[in-house]
C-alpha cells in the first residue's frame, strides 16, 4: 500500500506530501511533517492531547484519516504565535500556571482556541464543558479553567 | 502492522458500486471516529475503506413544521447539538448529542455513523427511536425506508445488506404539547460510554393533563437500543400523576435485559432504568406543559455520573 499524494494547508502554508492511506492526521503531522507540538496520548480519541483545528473546528487528529483532510485548513499549536508574541490563550496558560508536565497543554490550548472563537463570553460552566474531551493528570483543571477565562477576557479586549 | 487502502466516493452511486465491488473487504467510513479505534484494536480488518464524507448532499439538516426533521447521514453530532430547531422541537435528540463524547469527537462523528455502528450504548439512538425515526437507505436495488426500530439486529449488526448505505433519518413533525429529554448515566461526566441511557417523549392532550402519546427508549440495557413499549402503554390515555410515572418507570425496568460489565451490574442497571425513566418523564411532562428549560439546564441534566 503505497503512499499517496496529499495536499492541505497547515498553519497558513500550503503543503504537498506523500502519505500512507491508513495514516492518521496526527501521525502525518508528527512523523511526516515533524510538527511534534501535537501530542499522541491515547490514540483513541479519549484524551484530547492531539487536538488541532481542522477547517475551523477542534478535532482529535488521531481519529482523522489524513487523506480525508485533503484541501483542509489545519492549525496546530505551532501556528498560534505571531511575530508579535504568543497567542492570548498561550500567554494566559503561562500567567495562570495552567500547566505542569505540559503533555496535555497543546491539546488544551487548541481546544480553548476553538472554543473561544465560537463563545467569546463563556461562563466557567461553558469552559468545563468545552474541555470535557481533554485529560490532564497534573493540574486538577482549576488553573486551566482560570487561564481560559483570562484568555477570553484578553481576546475581548484585543478585539474591541 | 494492519493496513488498508483508502478510497473516496464522490457521490452515492459511486459509494454503492465501490461497496459492491469490494464486498466484505470494504468498510464505509465518514467521521471515522469509531472506525479508527476499532481498527487499531484489531476488531475490524478491512482491506479498504470507502470514505463518503465528501458527499455534501448527505450533510444537510432540514426542518419544517409540516414535514418534520430530515437528518442527512453525514450531519455531525455537533451540528445536531447546536441546531436551534432540534433544541426547540426535539430536545431529547439535542441532549443526546450534547452527552456524546467530547467536542473534538462530536465535530467529526456523524449521526449516520452512530446509527450504523449499532452500539447498544450509542448516545443519539434512544432519542432517535423515541422520535420514531425512519431510515432512508440507498442500495444497488434502489432506495428503501425502514423504521429505526427494525434497523438494529444485534450489537454492531444492522439491517443493511452489502452495497447499501444509510443516507439519512426522517423524524415526524413535533406534536403540540410535547416535551422530551435524554439522560445518560455513566461513571464519568465526560467522554464515557453510557451505563444506561433513557430518552422519553411525552405528548399531552389539550387539557394539559392527559397523556396523548408517550415514547420511551432505552440504551445500554439490551443487545440493541429499544422502545419500552409496555411502559408507554401504561401512560397512554391516562391522567399523568406521580404514581402513573412511577408505574411506567417500573414497567421500563421490567423490559430491560442488561448484562453485568465494568460499568455496572445488571441489577444496578435495572435500578437506573427505573430512576432515569421516571426522571426523564417528569421533565418531559413539565416541558409538555409549557415550561422552557434552557439548553444549559438540559445539558446539566443530560449526564448523570456515578462519582
Amino acid at each position: 500500500m503505497q503512499k499517496q499524494p496529499l495536499e492541505f494547508t497547515v498553519n497558513g502554508r500550503r503543503r504537498q506530501l506523500l502519505v500512507a492511506p491508513y495514516y492518521s492526521l496526527l501521525d502525518t503531522l508528527r512523523d511526516e511533517m515533524q510538527l511534534t507540538g501535537t501530542k499522541k496520548g491515547c490514540d483513541e480519541g479519549d484524551c484530547g492531547a492531539c487536538t488541532v483545528i481542522l477547517d475551523g473546528k477542534p478535532v482529535t487528529s488521531c481519529l482523522v484519516l489524513a487523506h480525508s483532510a485533503r484541501d483542509a485548513e489545519i492549525t496546530t499549536v505551532e501556528g498560534l504565535a505571531s511575530p508579535d508574541g504568543l497567542h492570548a490563550v498561550q500567554q494566559a496558560f503561562i500567567e495562570k500556571g495552567g500547566l505542569q508536565c505540559g503533555y496535555c497543554t497543546p491539546g488544551l490550548i487548541m481546544a480553548a482556541v476553538g472554543f473561544l472563537q465560537d463563545n467569546p463570553v463563556p461562563s466557567e460552566e461553558d469552559v468545563k464543558f468545552a474541555i470535557g474531551g481533554n485529560l490532564c493528570r497534573c493540574t486538577g483543571y482549576t488553573k486551566v479553567i482560570e487561564a481560559i477565562m483570562l484568555a477570553a477576557e484578553t481576546m475581548r479586549e484585543q478585539n474591541s | 502492522m494492519l493496513r488498508f487502502d483508502y478510497l473516496e466516493a464522490r457521490n452515492l452511486r459511486q459509494a454503492i458500486s465501490l461497496l459492491q465491488r469490494h464486498g466484505e473487504d470494504a468498510r464505509l467510513v465518514a467521521g471515522s471516529t469509531d472506525f479508527l479505534v476499532r481498527w487499531r484494536q484489531g476488531f475490524w480488518r478491512p482491506s479498504c475503506v470507502v470514505n463518503i464524507k465528501g458527499i455534501s448532499s448527505l450533510r444537510r439538516i432540514t426542518y419544517s413544521a409540516r414535514n418534520g426533521l430530515n437528518l442527512g447521514a453525514l450531519a455531525t453530532v455537533q451540528a445536531i447539538e447546536l441546531d436551534p430547531r432540534i433544541r426547540r422541537y426535539y430536545e431529547a435528540l439535542a441532549t443526546g448529542a450534547t452527552s456524546f463524547a467530547g467536542v473534538q469527537v462530536r465535530n467529526l462523528a456523524t449521526v449516520g455513523g452512530n446509527v450504523c455502528n449499532a452500539s447498544p450504548a450509542g448516545d443519539t439512538l434512544p432519542a432517535l427511536l423515541a422520535f420514531d425515526a425512519q431510515c432512508n437507505i440507498a442500495g444497488p436495488e434502489g432506495a428503501r425506508t425502514l423504521p429505526l426500530t427494525e434497523f438494529f439486529r444485534g450489537p454492531g449488526r444492522t439491517a443493511l445488506s452489502t452495497g447499501e448505505v444509510l443516507t439519512g433519518l426522517k423524524l415526524p413533525p413535533p406534536q403540540p404539547r410535547t416535551g422530551s429529554l435524554y439522560i445518560k448515566h455513566s461513571p464519568r461526566g465526560a467522554m464515557d460510554i453510557a451505563t444506561v441511557g433513557v430518552a422519553s417523549v411525552l405528548t399531552l392532550e389539550d387539557d394539559g393533563r392527559t397523556c396523548k402519546d408517550a415514547r420511551i427508549a432505552l440504551g445500554a440495557v439490551g443487545p440493541v437500543p429499544f422502545r419500552a413499549s409496555a411502559a408507554e402503554a401504561v401512560l397512554k390515555g391516562k391522567e399523568v400523576t406521580a404514581d402513573l410515572l412511577a408505574e411506567a418507570a417500573n414497567e421500563a425496568r421490567n423490559q430491560a435485559t442488561p448484562i453485568d460489565d465494568v460499568r455496572g451490574s445488571a441489577d444496578y442497571r435495572k435500578e437506573m432504568v427505573e430512576a432515569l425513566t421516571n426522571r426523564t418523564l417528569q421533565y418531559a411532562f413539565r416541558m409538555a406543559r409549557g415550561e422552557r428549560l434552557s439548553f444549559e439546564e438540559q445539558r446539566r441534566l443530560a449526564v448523570q455520573t456515578a462519582f
